[in-house]
């Protein structure tokens, strides 16, 4: 078993709390023949201030660890605790309304909802938390100019480009401030420059201090932008990175 | 969160239409359907309520409906008036009868004969000449708005008119006054002559009374006058209203007409139910994947079932009016057309009732795919 601590004693996060901390984490689909183990038993901590990233083949159980960090599915056995919060001691309601609070989510495929001008899309943590519609859309417009699209807050997702609709995302991933950033392959779907605009966005805006960033990626190109890298095969990590321009190079 | 879902909803316009459609359409079909039922049902009733100068129908207890003639013994009349509580009483003679039009055209009629003294029983109102018309020499009343249609002249074209002559089981009768009457539910034209004229004209029977139309004292116990009309007579006396109710129930349970409309507004369930059930399930379906973002950024289990409602009920209020609209506009057009429609308060609130139904079977097929959805499924590609 690899744990993802820190080793060099030089980081500069090395003395920064945690944001996740992860023991033993087990968890599989399926039962009998059918059954599938995603995860072996994995340790790994992030600290606050971090953007660490989960890299590795498809089907090593990069998705389904982000999904019990993010508390969106259960696990089997081990210890998740993120900014101390264990979801497995909370009911499934108080659950949902914490990742409500602490959790912003950017997926693969965006998941803008089609309907909704972007400055609504963006809006919607913010409705979720019970905020007015005019002031959470008033607040979205603020949190688009920070990602550049301040003059396209009334263009509808099919009116913009891929890369256009990541930012919206990002945008909603960060409107409620959010003490940690789950990222589902957020590159994958745009071209290289595009992708870097996108990490320097994630890196600068989204990420502070006191929050965390998860990113579950494929895209080498972006492996730059990370502060460390979990390297995971067949449901374990099997090596954490801190050099992150080390591992793009042996990529 | 209501606003996101009625966004989702509306949105996607071709989807939105295709469920208000649906909604609109049972809706019409219900509500369409019934109307016509009972605007049928109620012209069953409408030589009687047009003929209602009396409180009381003195019948044969087997007379089933307002056509149904049995007919009675002539003294009935004198002992009918001769019952307590009883201020006047008439004979109506009425039967079925053939005609022969001018240019030989037959045709089958409903001969009314009534009260030669004082015409009592005679249609609501005239067009062309007067009641008092029936005193002529063979004179006798047809329906103005029917004729056209129900006293065609097949072989010389038109119809029959004021002032022409035809007759009726070989007996020359002249068009004395044309009359304006309720739409009814049975098709052979109502032809008004005199009682002794009727009796003349018909066939001769051993009885040729069909009806003694009573009308009460002021102040008299309806129910009581029946009940010694019946002890006198041995004959059922029946309320212009428990008279058309009568013959409103015979028609619909015997000739099926309640069995077809009853399966077209059923069928208009069935499909409110299929269309809008599935169309929002479908709809569901294609946004599970926003579902499932929104459960994921922190939606709750209620705050899903608050969207699937709201997107529900707009549908299903919207295309409730829709329905009512189209289904009153229709009946305006029907009923200016002269046919049977009649929409009162309960079956729109029958249709809603429907809707709603319609409307929750959408709900809970859509709230199991949404509340059983895994967040997680966001995460997969």
């Amino acid at each position: 078993m690899i744990t993802a601590s820190p080793s060099r004693s030089d980081s500069p996060a090395e003395t920064s709390a945690l944001a996740i901390r992860c023991r033993n984490v087990t968890k599989h689909y399926g039962s009998g023949d059918a059954k599938v183990i995603a995860l072996r038993g994995i340790d790994l901590d992030v600290r606050q201030g971090e953007l660490m990233m989960l890299v590795g083949p498809s089907g090593c159980g990069k998705t389904t660890l982000i999904s019990v960090i993010a508390g969106i599915l259960d696990r089997d056995e081990g210890e998740c605790s993120v900014f101390d919060q264990d979801f497995s001691a909370m009911s499934q309601r108080a659950r949902t309304l914490w990742r409500g609070q602490k959790i912003g989510f950017v997926f693969q495929a965006f998941n803008l909802i089609p309907t909704l001008n972007a400055a609504e899309n963006v809006a919607v943590p913010l409705m979720i938390l019970g905020e007015s519609r005019a002031a959470a859309v008033r607040k979205a417009q603020d949190r688009l100019a920070q990602v550049g699209l301040e003059s396209r807050w009334r263009s509808y997702p099919n009116q913009l480009s891929g890369g256009q609709q990541q930012r919206v995302a990002i945008a909603r991933a960060m409107i409620h401030e959010p003490k940690l950033i789950v990222c589902d392959e957020p590159t994958s779907a745009l071209d290289h420059e595009t992708g870097h605009v996108i990490m320097r966005l994630l890196k600068t805006v989204a990420l502070q201090p006191d929050r965390a960033l998860v990113i579950v990626t494929h895209d080498a190109r972006i492996f730059g932008f990370a502060d460390r890298i979990a390297k995971m095969d067949d449901g374990r990590v099997v090596k954490i990175v801190d050099d992150p321009n080390h591992l793009h190079a042996e990529e | 969160m209501i606003f996101v879902a009625l966004k989702m909803l509306i949105g996607d316009r071709l989807k939105y239409l295709g469920l208000l459609a649906g909604v609109a359409f049972a809706t019409l079909l219900i509500v369409q359907q019934s109307s016509i039922l009972v605007g049928l049902a109620h012209q069953t009733g409408s030589f009687i309520r047009d003929t209602a100068q009396g409180d009381l129908w003195v019948m044969d207890e087997q007379v089933r409906f307002s056509q149904d003639s049995l007919n009675l013994r002539d003294t009935v009349l004198q002992q009918v008036r001769g019952v307590a509580g009883v201020r006047w009483a008439v004979p109506v003679y009425q039967g079925f009868l053939k005609a022969r039009l001018g240019d030989g055209t037959r045709a089958t009629c409903i001969l009314v004969g009534i009260d030669d003294a004082t015409l009592t029983g005679g249609p609501p109102s005239m067009v062309e000449g007067s009641l008092a018309d029936l005193r002529q020499d063979r004179a006798v009343l047809i329906d103005h708005d029917a004729a056209p249609q129900k006293l065609r002249l097949r072989n010389a074209g038109g119809h029959l008119r004021y002032n022409d002559r035809f007759d009726i089981n070989d007996h020359e009768v002249r068009v004395a006054g044309t009359y304006r009457a309720s739409k009814s539910f049975f098709w052979e034209p109502v032809i008004y002559t005199t009682y002794s004229r009727a009796l003349s004209i018909a066939p001769a029977e051993r009885k040729m009374l069909t009806y003694v139309l009573v009308k009460t004292q002021p102040g008299a116990d309806l129910a009581a006058v029946a009940r010694d009309i019946h002890a006198a007579t041995g004959l059922t006396a029946r309320t212009n209203e428990e008279f058309a109710a009568v013959t409103r129930d015979y028609i619909l349970t015997e000739t099926g007409i309640l069995v077809n409309f009853g399966l077209a507004v059923g069928l208009g369930f069935v499909i409110g139910v299929l269309i809008c059930g599935q169309m929002l399930y479908n709809f569901t379906l294609d946004s599970l994947r926003y579902y499932g973002s929104l459960k994921a950024m922190g939606a709750t289990g209620l705050t899903l079932i608050i969207m699937v409602l709201a997107q529900v009920f707009a549908v299903g209020v919207l295309g409730y009016g829709i329905g009512i609209g189209f289904g009153s506009l229709l009946g305006k057009l029907v009923g200016n057309a002269g046919l049977a429609f009649m929409m009162p308060w309960w079956i729109p609130v029958i249709a809603a009732i429907a809707i709603l139904v319609i409307c929750a079977v959408a709900a809970v097929l859509s709230l199991t795919q949404v509340l059983r959805l895994e967040p997680a499924i966001v995460f997969r590609a």
